[in-house]
């Protein structure tokens, strides 16, 4: 064949070859379908494993037990048993090697999450214990009065004083 | 000079190697044929699935805080992997619905946020059924927002969970237009695909996913729906369960009890 058939023909041949040289370098070893086949499973399977890694924040208060078991016993008796320590004190993280201590949480805004009144008939949240966060004591913070660990609809401090 | 036998039988065999696709020159290997069939017998014994029970949501948002944290999204960015939205219908049918900021902060006034519509107050004698919808990834059979990934950096693992592999991502957004519930959007620093994939870090370690540890009514639950024993699996098969937009085809995985014809 002629001179001008095979040049382009050698040229488009380098570009493939480069490409798939290319495609060798870029495309980690461990890219492939796997389980989920070829419509889902595309993946490079080591990023399953740098996604288990991701570190664990919230331990649950199974581990604040093992420390502060007073505590953990005063609150399951209470009406606030089903709150998950962290979610007043903050994660766990590693404590209390790091952090120390814990960043609680004793703000107002914290506790109408739940206890700001809300009509709603039928849920829940219509029979929680409610105030009107405007109206009820607006200034100051719930836990003035109110015992976290211990909840009751009274002003609790001065009952625990008299 | 060709003649017109010859022709012919010369388009005949070019024609039938036109047909002929690719695949038929592909050579099998046994091997990984086997191990296809083995994977469809016996397809691993997890499959997560999630469940939600709105009777029992408060709208306090402590799954929303808890998820922020643990998954390292920026807490004050106005994106979340999951979100609350509440519903309010009125006794004249209709639907007002609000989730500011996801509900991280919860929801403590009935003021509805409608973002630049302003604020809106509804008379609570005007109103017939109000509820709280929590929201996440469904991590669906059919995930279309995988099919559509252009490079391979979204996809399903084996026990059902569809991931995101951050170093692979090009922020093309097909997966964020692709998927019918939202619940993808870009991460605020990596700059590519985020979603919820209920904690994987903590379910392969045998924990629950933060959002299922921070709800204090129980209103979020995860299990194994291959595990006939699971008590989330013995509530999906037994009780009356639902799923959000089923008409997708997607086949989601988390599964609602109490589900309104409302939501959306």
């Amino acid at each position: 064949m002629k001179n001008h058939v095979w040049r382009p023909l050698l040229i488009v041949l380098l570009v493939v070859c480069g490409i798939l040289t290319a495609r060798t370098l870029v495309v980690p070893d461990d890219f492939g379908i796997y389980e989920r086949g070829y419509m889902y499973g595309w993946h490079r399977k080591s990023n399953e494993a740098e996604w288990k890694a991701v570190r664990v924040k919230y331990k649950t208060a199974r581990v604040c037990a093992g420390c502060h078991k007073d505590k953990h016993d005063e609150l399951i008796k209470s009406a606030h048993s089903g709150i998950n320590c962290e979610n007043c004190h903050g994660p766990n993280y590693d404590h209390p090697k790091d952090p120390l201590g814990m960043d609680i949480d004793r703000s107002r805004k914290l506790c109408i999450r739940c206890h700001a009144h809300l009509p709603y008939k039928g849920t829940l949240r219509g029979s929680i214990p409610g105030i009107d966060p405007e109206q009820h004591y607006p200034s100051a913070e719930c836990v003035l009065c109110h015992i976290p660990h211990n909840p009751k609809a009274m002003n609790q401090k001065r009952e625990v004083k008299s | 000079m060709m003649n017109r036998r010859e022709f012919c039988k010369k388009t005949m065999i070019v024609a039938g190697g036109l047909v002929l696709p690719l695949a038929a020159f592909e050579v099998f290997n046994p091997k990984r044929l086997m191990a296809e069939k083995n994977n469809n017998d016996d397809k691993g014994n997890v499959r997560w699935a999630f469940l939600v029970d709105i009777h029992k949501c408060v709208g306090c948002g402590f799954c929303v805080k808890a998820c922020k944290v643990e998954n390292e999204v920026p807490y004050d960015a106005n994106a979340t992997r999951t979100w609350v939205e509440r519903y309010v219908v009125t006794k004249d049918g209709q639907t007002t619905i609000d989730s500011p900021r996801g509900a991280r902060d919860g929801f403590t006034t009935q003021q509805i946020d409608q973002a630049h519509h302003g604020v809106k107050v509804i008379n609570p004698e005007t109103v017939a059924k109000a509820f709280f919808v929590p929201k996440l990834c469904n991590q669906c059979d059919n995930p279309a927002c995988v099919q559509v990934c252009p490079v391979g950096a979204t996809y399903q693992t084996g026990d059902g969970i569809v991931l995101v592999d951050r170093s692979w991502c090009i922020g093309c957004g097909y997966c964020v237009m692709g998927c019918p519930y939202g619940v993808r959007f870009f991460h605020p620093v990596y700059h590519v695909a985020e979603k919820c994939n209920f904690c994987y870090h903590r379910i392969s370690k045998g924990m629950k996913s933060a959002c299922v540890d921070a709800c204090p009514f129980g209103a979020r639950r995860i299990g194994n729906i291959r595990d006939p024993d699971d008590p989330v699996t013995r509530i999906i098969t037994t009780e009356q369960v639902n799923v959000l937009k089923e008409e997708f085809g997607t086949k989601p995985q988390v599964f609602y009890l109490g589900l309104s014809r409302e939501v959306k």
